[in-house]
């Protein structure tokens, strides 16, 4: 039940609020609908009984199709993802003026129940219906608030995305086609027995879906575009949320209905998201445009946890799982700082910045908390998680382990550079006469370090969390 | 029958009424009188009280699936007539006798429905066929009126030959016209006549439909057309004539599947690939969606390349959806100046209620989800699926489908991202009305299609 409340509030909050007027309403009830969804998932993670979070109704039963909601350890992760990051986007983002601003708000609220919808969908049409509905407030969003080149580039993020989802489509009938009782939901599609030739075909039509999302070299083109264009705190929603749709559906549902072809295919996926790291990891040094070049590092991590995620063992995959929802706190944060930087001095160019720390020095410490947890830092959450999974793809060939090793080397490169462009060196007419963080971008950045701090220093529970999922799926690869 | 009945009776009535009624006006609303009646024929057509108890003599046969598909071509039709009637008056001085001949029509739509025989078949196709001829160019002091009404006309003769030359054939292979008797295999060289009808069969109906290769006079037609025949030509006239194809394809040559499905296939991928790849690079609104009804007409032909039950449901979705959503923007765009896309631009600040809708419309037409576009697809591309054979050919519709995207997302970036004045138009309350039903029925379709589907299987 609880499950249907956390995508119908954002769902019904949403709607509700096209029909506001003002735009301090808007923003109000927006933060009171978020709270009121993290609120939900705190009652569902709190609570251990199934039947009161899941939820199983009547859809299309001559389809064979139920409106059928279950969340395990993984879904309770990227939930609690995406519940806690919206109150601290609109927190963090809440100076930041949009022409209709209860439009914006509706539409950011509608997207996050597409995006809860896919993390819960235990029915294979469901969760095509979310994987879809999550995809069209975000390019209105993109294509009305965003900069200069918005409209061309969004759409050529759309008509990726939508191609990709279609092509799911077609396996995904396929694959319907063959369960004997003829039943979308999610076991009978695990239940179904393909030939090794069947599952190699339907594998690559699920895969370019996810691997569009996520991106995945060579799928990522859309990417860096969509980012730098969309206004950032959609850029916040695309990054630390959408792109988890992509790992998570190669989770839920690409690996256990396609084991043998997922083995088949290991190098091919792995060698592709390593060639992504490092390929991603060299363009983001060349940036001056501080969007852009956390766009190409967040290529780069995505790509170290899609390897993860093929690498077939405990470790990669725990560290995967992990990394789901740091990196979606981190990368939250570096947009946030990004956010602050471009509301109050126009321009992200790292070339016309310099001089921060003198002038704000609260932002400079927040920020390099986080850069240093985005280059995975000891103490920090994201060192958990590479160092499991970088052990996993270690366990698996030692040469992809040295590859995606040196993305991380350059990791620290650019980040460094960037924290040195930024807030040292010396201020310029432009950055003289900065003014240190408001207080509502102080609570948004302060949750987050502390996050970062807690799950790095005490990460016990999210394992706790995420072990029957992993369990489930090592059992399924033998 | 009743439909067929009351359908060919309005239409006269509408044709007298002309003689003694001098308010021009007055048209609208005896028509509108008319699509009531006929849907209250239709719904008594379905619950089994007719007129004339009879299926004379088996040439027609009143399924449910198209008695259904009749209600939903009935119900386009009302909203055809509350959205565009004001625009049928004043395409001409002829109002009432635009009426009749739409009536006439849908006494052809009835009869290509339920036909039994062969020979209903044609009639039904002339029926609808030439007053459309008329329709086309009744903008008579319009040069491109003429020209489309004179292609169509030519054209259509043609392919109506070609069509009377293929029943001629089957005629001779089977000795009958009906098509309970067709279903059996002749042996020998008489199989050679049959398949040779066939062909000749889908080649003409494929002209009908406006399927590629034998596209080519349709955006000359709908561009020509007065817009509001237009609409009224590619959505339920349209839907008519491939209900009939199907029902054809079903019932009649079933047992030749394997004979005639790679040449459905061939159709389908030239359709889908010229239709699509065409629209884009179309500056007219209104050429737009003349080819992108050539488009659709890809996807409304798998269900005849699938010929099972699921196709049935899926033509059926497919009717209402693409009519509704086809009407709509239609209504929009007959009371617009500017037909370019560039048109469009600053719309949903001007309209927002009508850009609302029109977003509805054209996602539904894209085949996006919580649409009722998307289950129509749905169910089309689930029965080609369902066959096991030709996985490609739809792989290749959606790859097609993603390139639709492109050019129904360019109204939907004019309307709101593009900085414009917005066209000024004149509407009432009522029509937001009806344009905010047809959103919501697009909308109900796309969560629940057995809303519909549950129809057929009723009783």
């Amino acid at each position: 039940m609880i499950a249907l409340l956390l995508i119908l509030v954002p769902m019904i909050g949403g709607i509700g609020l096209f029909f506001l007027k003002g735009e301090k309403a808007a923003k109000s009830v927006s933060l009171f609908v978020a709270s009121v969804a993290l609120g939900l998932m705190i009652a569902a993670l709190t609570n251990q009984d199934p039947s009161v979070i899941n939820f199983h109704a009547q859809w299309l039963p001559q389809l064979g199709s139920s409106f059928a909601l279950k969340m395990d350890g993984m879904s309770k992760i990227l939930c609690l993802l995406t519940t806690l990051a919206y109150p601290i986007i609109f927190i963090s983002t809440s100076k930041n003026q949009y022409t209709s601003p209860n439009s914006f708000y509706g539409l950011m609220l509608l997207a996050q129940a597409g995006i809860l919808g896919v993390f819960l969908a235990a029915d294979g049409l469901l969760f095509y219906f979310f994987w879809e509905l999550a995809l069209i407030p975000v390019y209105f969003l993109c294509s009305k608030w965003g900069g200069e080149r918005r409209i061309s580039v969004t759409f050529k993020f759309f008509i990726y995305t939508f191609l990709g989802s279609l092509l799911m489509l077609v396996g995904l009938l396929y694959l319907y086609y063959q369960t004997p009782d003829a039943s979308f939901s999610m076991q009978s599609l695990y239940d179904v027995k393909l030939t090794t030739g069947q599952q190699a075909w339907l594998f690559w039509l699920f895969f370019i879906a996810f691997a569009i999302k996520m991106p995945v070299f060579p799928f990522h083109t859309w990417q860096p575009d969509t980012y730098e264009e969309s206004p950032t705190a959609v850029t916040m929603v695309l990054s630390a949320l959408m792109v988890k749709m992509g790992l998570f559906a190669v989770v839920r549902w690409l690996i256990p209905l396609f084991p043998a072809a997922a083995v088949q295919f290991d190098n091919v996926v792995i060698g592709l998201s390593v060639i992504g790291m490092v390929y991603a990891s060299i363009l983001a040094m060349q940036q001056d445009d501080i969007k852009r070049l956390i766009a190409y590092s967040s290529i780069a991590h995505i790509g170290l946890m899609s390897a993860a995620l093929f690498v077939n063992n405990e470790s990669g995959l725990q560290g995967a799982m992990i990394q789901f929802f740091s990196h979606g706190v981190n990368v939250l944060g570096m947009w946030i700082v990004v956010d602050l930087i471009e509301q109050q001095f126009g321009t992200r160019k790292m070339s016309e910045l310099g001089g921060l720390a003198h002038k704000a020095p609260t932002l400079s410490i927040l920020l390099v908390v986080v850069a240093l947890a985005n280059v995975a830092l000891p103490l920090t959450n994201a060192f958990i998680g590479e160092f499991l999974m970088f052990n996993g793809l270690f366990k698996f060939n030692v040469w992809y382990a040295a590859a995606g090793g040196l993305s991380i080397i350059l990791s620290a490169v650019y980040t460094l550079r960037m924290i040195q462009k930024v807030f040292y060196g010396n201020s310029n007419s432009l950055t003289a006469n900065a003014t240190d963080i408001s207080a509502a971008a102080k609570i948004g950045l302060g949750v987050i370090v502390i996050a970062i701090f807690v799950m790095g220093v005490y990460p016990k529970p999210v394992f706790a969390l995420v072990s029957d999922t992993v369990n489930s799926l090592l059992g399924i690869y033998k | 029958m009743n439909l067929i009945i009351i359908s060919a009776i309005w239409g006269v009535v509408m044709m007298f009424s002309g003689l003694f009624i001098s308010s021009r006006t007055a048209a609208k609303n005896i028509a509108l009188i008319g699509a009531l009646l006929l849907l209250a024929g239709n719904l008594f057509d379905l619950s089994g009280e007719m007129l004339l108890n009879s299926d004379f003599k088996g040439m027609l046969l009143y399924d449910r699936f198209s008695l259904l598909f009749l209600t939903v071509a009935v119900i386009s039709l009302i909203v055809y007539f509350l959205l565009s009637s004001k625009d049928i008056l004043v395409v001409g001085n002829h109002p009432y006798e635009y009426f009749a001949l739409i009536f006439f029509i849908m006494c052809g739509v009835g009869l290509v429905a339920l036909f039994n025989n062969l020979l209903i078949l044609f009639i039904g196709i002339e029926i609808i066929s030439i007053p459309l001829y008329i329709l086309t160019g009744s903008d008579k002091r319009n040069l491109k009126s003429n020209e489309a009404a004179l292609k169509y006309f030519l054209m259509g003769s043609f392919s109506t030959g070609i069509f009377l030359l293929g029943i001629a054939f089957i005629f001779g292979a089977t000795g009958s016209f009906s098509i309970d008797s067709l279903t059996l295999v002749p042996e020998g060289l008489l199989q050679v006549f049959l398949i040779t009808g066939i062909v000749f069969v889908l080649i003409a109906l494929s002209f009908k439909v406006s399927a590629a290769p034998f596209h080519f006079w349709t955006p000359d037609v709908y561009d020509g057309a007065p817009t509001v025949f237009t609409s009224f030509m590619a959505t339920i006239v349209k839907a008519a004539l491939f209900v009939g194809f199907l029902n054809l394809f079903l019932n009649a040559f079933a047992g030749h599947y394997e004979k005639w499905r790679l040449s459905v296939a061939i159709i389908i991928a030239l359709t889908l690939f010229i239709g699509n790849i065409t629209a884009v690079f179309q500056q007219s609104v209104k050429r737009m969606l003349a080819y992108s009804s050539i488009a659709q007409a890809g996807f409304m032909m798998f269900s005849v390349f699938a010929i099972n039950d699921m196709a049935r449901q899926g033509m059926l979705l497919y009717a209402a959806a693409y009519s509704l959503a086809t009407i709509g923007i239609f209504s929009v765009l007959i009371k617009m100046k500017d037909f370019t896309f560039d048109g469009f631009n600053g719309f949903a600040k001007k309209q927002p209620l009508l850009a609302f809708v029109l977003t509805v419309c054209l996602l539904s037409l894209a085949g996006i989800p919580l649409t009722a576009g998307f289950f129509a697809k749905y169910f089309v591309l689930a029965a080609a699926v369902k066959t096991g054979i030709y996985l490609w050919l739809v792989i290749f519709a959606v790859v097609m489908a993603a390139i639709s995207v492109y050019y129904y997302f360019r109204i939907i970036q004019a309307m709101y991202f593009k900085d414009g004045e917005g066209q000024d138009i004149e509407i009432t309350p009522f029509y937001k009305g009806v344009m905010l039903t047809v959103a919501a029925l697009i909308i109900l379709l796309g969560v629940l299609p057995s809303s519909l589907l549950n129809w057929l299987v009723l009783y």
